[in-house]
C-alpha cells in the first residue's frame, strides 16, 4: 500500500508543495467548521515540512531535482528547480508554516471572530502555496504570479487584525507591494526581451553569452528595487512596522519568518543565478549599493526599536535591522559573506518567529503588547517570559545561540573582503540589540505589577509548545549547526561557483 | 534624441509615471488605486508591444503566412491582467472596510482620527 503510494508520488514531490496548499485551502472553505479546516490545514502544513525534509535530503545526496510540469520539455515548459539554495528555504518556509499554525487556534480566538476563522486558514494556506511556490519553481514568470498570489492572500491575513489600523496597514502594504510585485515583472520582461526564455538556468546562459547591456542593467535595477521593496530593505521598509504591528499575532509570526525571507531567497537567486557574480558585482558594483544599504538598515531599525512603547512594533523594527544582516552578506559577494546571509535567513526565521508567538501569548493572557503590560510577568508568566528572554540573547548574538552563528559567518565574510570597519559595525549594532531587549527584560523581572494588574497565568500548552520548539532550535542550531550552516555554505559555493 | 520608432515603449514610461504619481499625490485612497491600475496597466503594454512583429500575424499556421507575433508575452500578460484586477479587488474590498471604520476615504482625514486616536 504505502509502496504503491510511493511510486505514485514520489516523484512529484516538487509540485505537492503547490498543489496540496492550493487545494486544501478550498477544502477549508468548503467544510466551513473552524477546528475541522483547522484539522485539515494541519495535515496539509506537516505534510509539506514532510515533503520539504525528504526533498532536501534528495538533493543533498543526489544533487539538483528538475520537474517538468505537466511533462512540457524544459525550457519551454514550466520547471521546478530544486538546488540546496531553494531546498533549504523551503524547509524554513514549511516548517515555520507548521508550527505557527499549531499555535493558531488558541492565539485567533483572541482576535478574530470565530465564523472567519476557516476563510483565515484558506487565507493562511494560499499564502503558503505563494511561499513555497515561489521558492521551488524554476521560472522568471512563475516567481512574479506566486509572489503576487502569496502578496494578496497576506493582505487579507494582516487586515484581520482587531485594530482598524490594520485596514489601513494593509492597504499600505498592498499599495507598495504592488508596485515592488510590478517592477519584478517589468524586469523579468527586459530580461525576456534579451533571452528570449523565462526559464531561469536557460536564462543565466543567455545572459552569458550577451554580455553586458543595457537592457539587462535597467532589468537588473527594477528587479533589485521591487525584491527589495518586498524584502522591506531599508529605505524601502516603510510598510514593514505597520503591517506587523496591527495584524493578528500570529499572523505577524508567520509573516515576519518567512515573507521576507522568500524575497530574500528571490534577490539572491536573480542576482546570483540570472546575472551572476562577474556582471552584479564586478561590471556593476552591486555591492557599493547593498553594504551601505545593508549597514544603514542595521543602524536604523536598532536605533527605532530603542524609542518603541509597543513590543510588536519594537520587534517589526528590529526584523528591518536583522534583514540588514542578510542584506550585508549579500552583497559581501564572498563564501563567508554570502554563508554568513543564507544562515541568518534560517536562524532570525527561527528566533523572530519565536519572538512574537511570546507576544501571541502575551497577547491572549495580558491582552496588550505595550512595554508598561509587562511590568512583574516575568515572575507571573515565568516560561513564556524565559522563551522571550532566550529569543532575545539570539537577536543580539550572544554564544551558543543561532544568532552568534549568522553574525560569526558575516564578521568573517566582512573580514575576507577586507572590510575591518563593516565587521566593527556589524559588532556594535549588535550591542543596540542589548539595549532593545534589555528594556523589556527590565520591566519583566525587575519591576512589580501595578496592585490592580488582573491575574494571569501561564500561557496556554497548546501555544507554549510551538514556542518553545522554536527558541529550543535556536539554541539547538547554535550549537549544532552541521545542518544550517553546512547547507548553507554548500549553498553560497554552488552560487559563487561560476566566479572562482 | 526622440526616436519615433520606439513611441510605444515612450507610451509606456509616460502611462507608468501618470499611475505612479497619481499613487503618491493623491490622497483619495479610490483614486490612488485607479493610479495602481494605470500603472499595472503600463507594464502590460510594454510585454503586449515587446511580443508584436510589424507586419506579423497571429501565430496560427496557414498557408500564405509567413511571419508572425510572438505569442508569449501576450498570453503571460492575461496572468498579469487576473493578477491586476484580484488586487483591485481586494484593494477596493479593503477601501470599503476603512470607509465603515473611519466614514471616509481621504488620507489625511484618516490620519488625522488615528492621530487622536494615538493621544488619547
Amino acid at each position: 500500500m504505502m509502496d504503491a503510494l510511493w511510486n505514485l508520488i514520489g516523484d512529484d514531490l516538487a509540485a505537492l508543495q503547490i498543489a496540496m496548499p492550493l487545494l486544501t485551502a478550498t477544502v477549508c472553505i468548503l467544510v466551513r467548521r473552524p477546528m475541522l479546516a483547522w484539522g485539515v490545514a494541519m495535515f496539509n502544513a506537516w505534510g509539506a515540512v514532510v515533503n520539504a525534509s525528504i526533498l532536501l535530503h534528495r538533493v543533498l545526496t543526489t544533487g539538483t531535482i528538475s520537474y517538468a510540469e505537466g511533462g512540457w520539455p524544459v525550457p519551454w515548459g514550466i520547471e521546478l528547480r530544486i538546488d540546496l539554495l531553494n531546498a533549504l528555504v523551503l524547509l524554513v518556509v514549511t516548517c515555520i508554516c507548521a508550527v505557527v499554525l499549531t499555535a493558531a487556534p488558541r492565539a485567533l480566538a483572541a482576535e478574530v471572530p470565530e465564523d472567519k476563522h476557516y476563510l483565515f486558514y484558506a487565507a493562511y494556506l494560499l499564502c503558503m502555496t505563494g511561499l513555497a511556490g515561489m521558492t521551488v519553481t524554476g521560472d522568471a514568470f512563475n516567481i512574479f504570479v506566486f509572489l503576487e498570489i502569496s502578496s494578496l492572500a497576506s493582505y487579507a491575513l494582516i487586515s484581520q487584525g482587531p485594530s482598524p489600523r490594520a485596514l489601513t496597514s494593509a492597504l499600505q502594504y498592498l499599495m507598495m507591494g504592488t508596485i515592488g510585485g510590478t517592477f519584478i515583472l517589468l524586469g523579468i520582461g527586459m530580461l525576456y526581451m534579451v533571452t528570449g526564455t523565462l526559464n531561469i538556468v536557460d536564462m543565466a546562459n543567455q545572459l552569458g553569452a550577451v554580455g553586458p547591456n543595457r537592457t539587462v542593467l535597467v532589468g537588473m535595477a527594477f528587479i533589485c528595487v521591487g525584491a527589495g521593496i518586498k524584502l522591506a530593505v531599508f529605505p524601502l521598509h516603510v510598510w514593514l512596522p505597520n503591517a506587523y504591528t496591527y495584524a493578528p499575532a500570529v499572523v505577524t509570526a508567520f509573516l515576519a519568518a518567512t515573507a521576507t525571507k522568500v524575497a530574500y531567497y528571490v534577490l539572491v537567486r536573480f542576482i546570483y543565478s540570472i546575472f551572476q557574480v562577474n556582471f552584479a558585482f564586478e561590471v556593476n558594483r552591486l555591492d557599493a549599493v547593498l553594504i551601505p544599504v545593508g549597514i544603514a538598515a542595521m543602524f536604523v531599525g536598532s536605533l527605532v526599536a530603542i524609542f518603541q512603547d509597543d513590543l510588536k512594533r519594537m520587534l517589526a523594527y528590529s526584523s528591518v535591522a536583522q534583514i540588514g544582516y542578510m542584506v550585508l552578506g549579500l552583497g559581501l559577494a564572498n563564501e563567508h559573506g554570502l554563508t554568513g546571509g543564507l544562515v541568518h535567513v534560517f536562524n532570525h526565521a527561527l528566533m523572530k518567529c519565536g519572538l512574537f508567538l511570546v507576544l501571541a501569548c502575551l497577547l491572549v493572557r495580558v491582552g496588550s503588547t505595550k512595554l508598561a503590560a509587562f511590568a512583574g510577568l516575568g515572575r507571573r508568566m515565568p516560561l513564556t517570559f524565559a522563551a522571550f528572554v532566550l529569543g532575545g540573547l539570539s537577536l543580539i548574538g550572544v554564544p551558543m545561540t543561532v544568532g552568534f552563528v549568522s553574525k560569526w559567518y558575516l564578521v568573517l565574510g566582512a573580514l575576507d573582503a577586507g572590510m575591518w570597519p563593516v565587521a566593527v559595525l556589524i559588532l556594535l549594532s549588535s550591542l543596540l540589540a542589548v539595549i532593545y531587549i534589555w528594556r523589556v527584560v527590565e520591566v519583566g523581572y525587575f519591576r512589580t505589577a501595578a496592585d490592580d494588574a488582573p491575574e494571569v497565568s501561564e500561557a496556554p500548552f497548546s501555544m507554549l509548545l510551538p514556542t518553545w520548539v522554536l527558541i529550543g532550535a535556536t539554541v539547538v542550531f547554535g550549537v549544532w549547526t552541521s545542518l544550517s550552516v553546512g547547507v548553507a555554505s554548500a549553498a553560497a559555493r554552488m552560487l559563487l561557483g561560476g566566479a572562482s | 534624441m526622440f526616436d519615433w520608432g520606439l513611441y510605444n515603449y515612450w507610451v509606456v514610461v509616460f502611462l507608468m509615471m501618470t499611475g505612479l504619481y497619481v499613487v503618491v499625490a493623491r490622497g483619495n485612497l479610490v483614486k490612488k488605486i485607479i493610479g495602481l491600475n494605470i500603472f499595472q496597466v503600463s507594464v502590460i503594454m510594454f510585454y503586449v508591444s515587446m511580443g508584436k512583429v510589424l507586419g506579423g500575424t497571429a501565430p496560427i499556421e496557414a498557408e500564405g503566412f509567413e511571419l508572425f507575433s510572438n505569442p508569449l508575452p501576450h498570453v503571460l500578460m492575461l496572468t498579469a491582467i487576473v493578477v491586476g484586477v484580484a488586487t483591485t479587488a481586494v484593494a477596493l474590498a479593503l477601501v470599503v472596510r476603512i470607509h465603515e471604520a473611519y466614514g471616509t476615504i481621504e488620507e489625511d482625514e484618516i490620519r488625522e482620527i488615528e492621530g487622536e486616536e494615538h493621544r488619547s
